[in-house]
């Protein structure tokens, strides 16, 4: 019984960092109905980035204050130079363009960063626990990512329903052209809502290194994930992309209580099947 | 050329107006189409076994690309999944060679059906995601499919498994062949390989050609262009897109197949890559030109050049293939070939209804002239 509790508190904290690597792509989904395919493996660079700071001698929480905003440059130019130019009705540019760029990414970190297994060091936090009672520990590096997660979006939250910026991304969501009658410059929300995603992204990636291995190849199980979280959760809406993620986190270590090597595939499974009962997720917008 | 009149006011006069389909181009095509296809068959007489080894990837890799770009140019399924085929087409494969012992030729058409058989319940589940979500939830279902049968012990579990050396040998055929060109046993394999990819490229083509081309075309390309509409118009949408989408993978299952009876070694990151079957097979139509015959043709013909001088360059080669790929969506999404035919207006495999007039008049209904000539 306490093996189970065990899990479950696990599974839940796993989903933590699961719903981190889906906020991003649920704010995308929500607001420009585009799917990006090199999602995972910007969380990889998002890591790599902050590795790379860190090997380079700044500290770590330096290294993260100044990553997370350069991310957003990088997914602002993203979008304002690529992916703007292949906006319309047809989905399969914007979606073979991001396909292009996950190849590019996750070779090109290769070849900067080699295939070596990497981690991030947080220090004494690595490996730290707080213990429950009952022969039950959870490790405060996963409570500090749980939360983080909840932070990220609390603060979205707080920007898009609070905000005249926020206003306009909610807006353009609902009907882009009724916006743009507004004066809303499209574009530019776009370009925004990607660089949001990525600087989001950059968060994943501290806590993808600082709670497990990470190398170059590992961004499109990353990208799988955060999809079936999005899509577990219900398109639009960011708590229930935290519950997807966590629905996720779960399924995954309640199949490796069972097998070890069943954890994957039970996430997926899980997603499968949810798919089947609740085809809009568990917390469906009103009107998509 | 086929010609079907409207119905013309007068019903004693000729119909002033003909749907045509071939143009002279076409027609020149289809008529070296036969000496070409001829040729390729005889080939092993006097090619070397590279060549036709070299062939076989191509020919495979272009009933690959025809597949999926009958999947996401004329019916709007764009899939990323599409290794799940491939690699169940392959286990099936080594599961009725190896383990019910079985005739290899014929284990691929079996490996087709099974993977049209284990596309069945993955469409019933993916379609209840749209466009772009429907992507990513093809991926996931290869993921499934990788996982579990990673997990099947008698077929290598995890490491992968070899097929045993008698089993390419047991081809029916097989003695026939090494007579007739007078070689060894490892020598007529590969022609007989080469000839079922060839089988197969041809076959695919003349089914995605055959099939854009009939009424069930028309549906299809009517429902790539808009659900709603299409369906206003009487077309099925969900009977059309899964019986497409059971057809390819059944399909793609059987290339599958023949891929891993040449490679005779599988495993399952191999078998359910994504980059091999997929993402080499999108760069094909994307850089050749999505939604056409001759896109992927034009596709494999350019990939196969830059695989042979770029390849040794590993990641370098492949970010060189994502950029290209990125270039081509941006400022020519019909893809090469698609700039080749409208500069010099020319078609050769045509899957459009072109609406001419049979005797040129200056006072035509103007109701006609305006019509899409789809």
């Amino acid at each position: 019984m306490l093996g189970w509790i065990d899990t479950l508190l696990q599974g839940i904290l796993l989903g933590g960092l699961y719903s981190l690597y889906a906020t991003g792509l649920s704010v995308i989904f929500g607001i420009m109905r585009l799917v990006n395919l090199a999602h995972g493996d910007l969380i990889v660079l998002g890591a790599f980035l902050i590795l790379a700071a860190t090997s380079a001698g700044v500290p770590l929480a330096v290294a993260c204050v100044v990553v997370v905003p350069l991310m957003f440059v990088v997914g602002y130019a993203l979008q304002s130079v690529l992916l703007n130019r292949a906006l319309g009705r047809n989905i399969l540019p914007p979606l073979l363009i991001t396909f292009g760029l996950s190849i590019i990414v996750q070779n090109g970190l290769l070849e900067t960063f080699s295939a070596d297994t990497r981690r991030l060091d947080v220090g004494p936090l690595q490996s730290a626990s707080l213990p429950l009672g009952g022969g039950i520990a959870i490790g405060v590096m996963p409570v500090i990512c749980l939360l983080s997660a909840i932070a990220v979006i609390l603060l979205l939250n707080g920007v898009f329903y609070r905000t005249a910026v926020g206003r306009a991304f909610r807006a353009t969501s609902d009907d882009v052209e009724i916006a743009q009658l507004m004066g809303i410059n499209n574009r530019s929300i776009y370009a925004m809502t990607m660089g949001i995603a990525l600087a989001v992204c950059a968060v994943a990636g501290f806590f993808l290194g600082a709670r497990a291995n990470f190398d170059p190849s590992i961004g499109p199980a990353r990208l799988l994930y955060a999809f079936e979280a999005v899509i577990i959760g219900g398109v639009g809406s960011l708590w229930g992309t935290l519950a997807g993620g966590i629905v996720v986190g779960v399924a995954q270590t309640i199949g490796a209580h069972i097998d070890p090597e069943w954890q994957i595939l039970s996430g997926h499974v899980a997603f499968l099947i949810v798919l089947v009962i609740r085809p809009r997720g568990l917390f469906p917008r009103a009107v998509d | 050329m086929r010609i079907g009149g409207l119905t013309p006011a007068d019903p004693g006069a000729a119909p002033r107006f003909a749907v045509a389909r071939a143009t002279r181009a076409s027609t020149v095509t289809l008529i070296l189409a036969v000496p070409g296809i001829l040729l390729l068959v005889a080939l092993p007489a006097f090619a070397s076994r590279v060549l036709l080894q070299e062939l076989f990837y191509v020919f495979t890799m272009l009933a690959l690309a025809q597949l999926w770009s009958l999947l996401a140019g004329s019916a709007g399924l764009i899939s990323v999944g599409q290794q799940a085929f491939v690699g169940m087409g392959a286990y099936a494969l080594f599961a009725f060679t190896v383990v019910a012992d079985l005739d290899p030729v014929l284990s691929i058409v079996l490996a087709g059906v099974i993977a049209g058989l284990v596309a069945i319940p993955a469409a019933l589940i993916v379609f209840r995601l749209r466009g772009a979500y429907f992507a990513i939830g093809t991926w996931v279902v290869a993921e499934v499919c990788r996982l579990i049968l990673a997990q099947v012990k008698q077929l290598g579990g995890g490491t992968g498994t070899s097929l045993p050396p008698d089993v390419a040998s047991s081809m029916a055929g097989l003695d026939y062949v090494r007579d007739l060109f007078a070689v060894r046993g490892p020598a007529a394999r590969d022609i007989m390989t080469y000839w079922l990819a060839l089988a197969l490229a041809v076959g695919t083509f003349v089914l995605v050609y055959r099939l854009l081309r009939s009424r069930h075309g028309l549906a299809l390309s009517a429902v790539g262009d808009s659900e709603a509409a299409a369906e206003s118009t009487g077309v099925d949408v969900f009977r059309t897109k899964f019986l497409i989408y059971v057809l390819t993978a059944g399909a793609t299952g059987m290339v599958g197949a023949l891929i891993f009876l040449q490679k005779a070694r599988i495993s399952p990151d191999a078998a359910f890559s994504l980059i091999d079957w997929t993402a080499y097979v999108i760069f094909i139509v994307v850089i050749g030109g999505i939604g056409t015959m001759e896109g992927p043709i034009v596709g494999v013909v350019i990939f196969y050049l830059l695989q042979y001088y770029l390849a040794a360059l590993g990641s370098w080669y492949l970010i060189f293939l994502g950029a290209l790929a990125i270039i081509i969506m941006l400022f020519a999404p019909a893809g090469v070939w698609g700039v080749i035919s409208r500069f010099f207006d020319i078609t050769l495999f045509p899957v459009r209804r072109r609406l001419c007039l049979n005797t040129p008049r200056p006072n035509t209904d103007h109701r006609i002239h305006r019509g899409q000539n789809r």
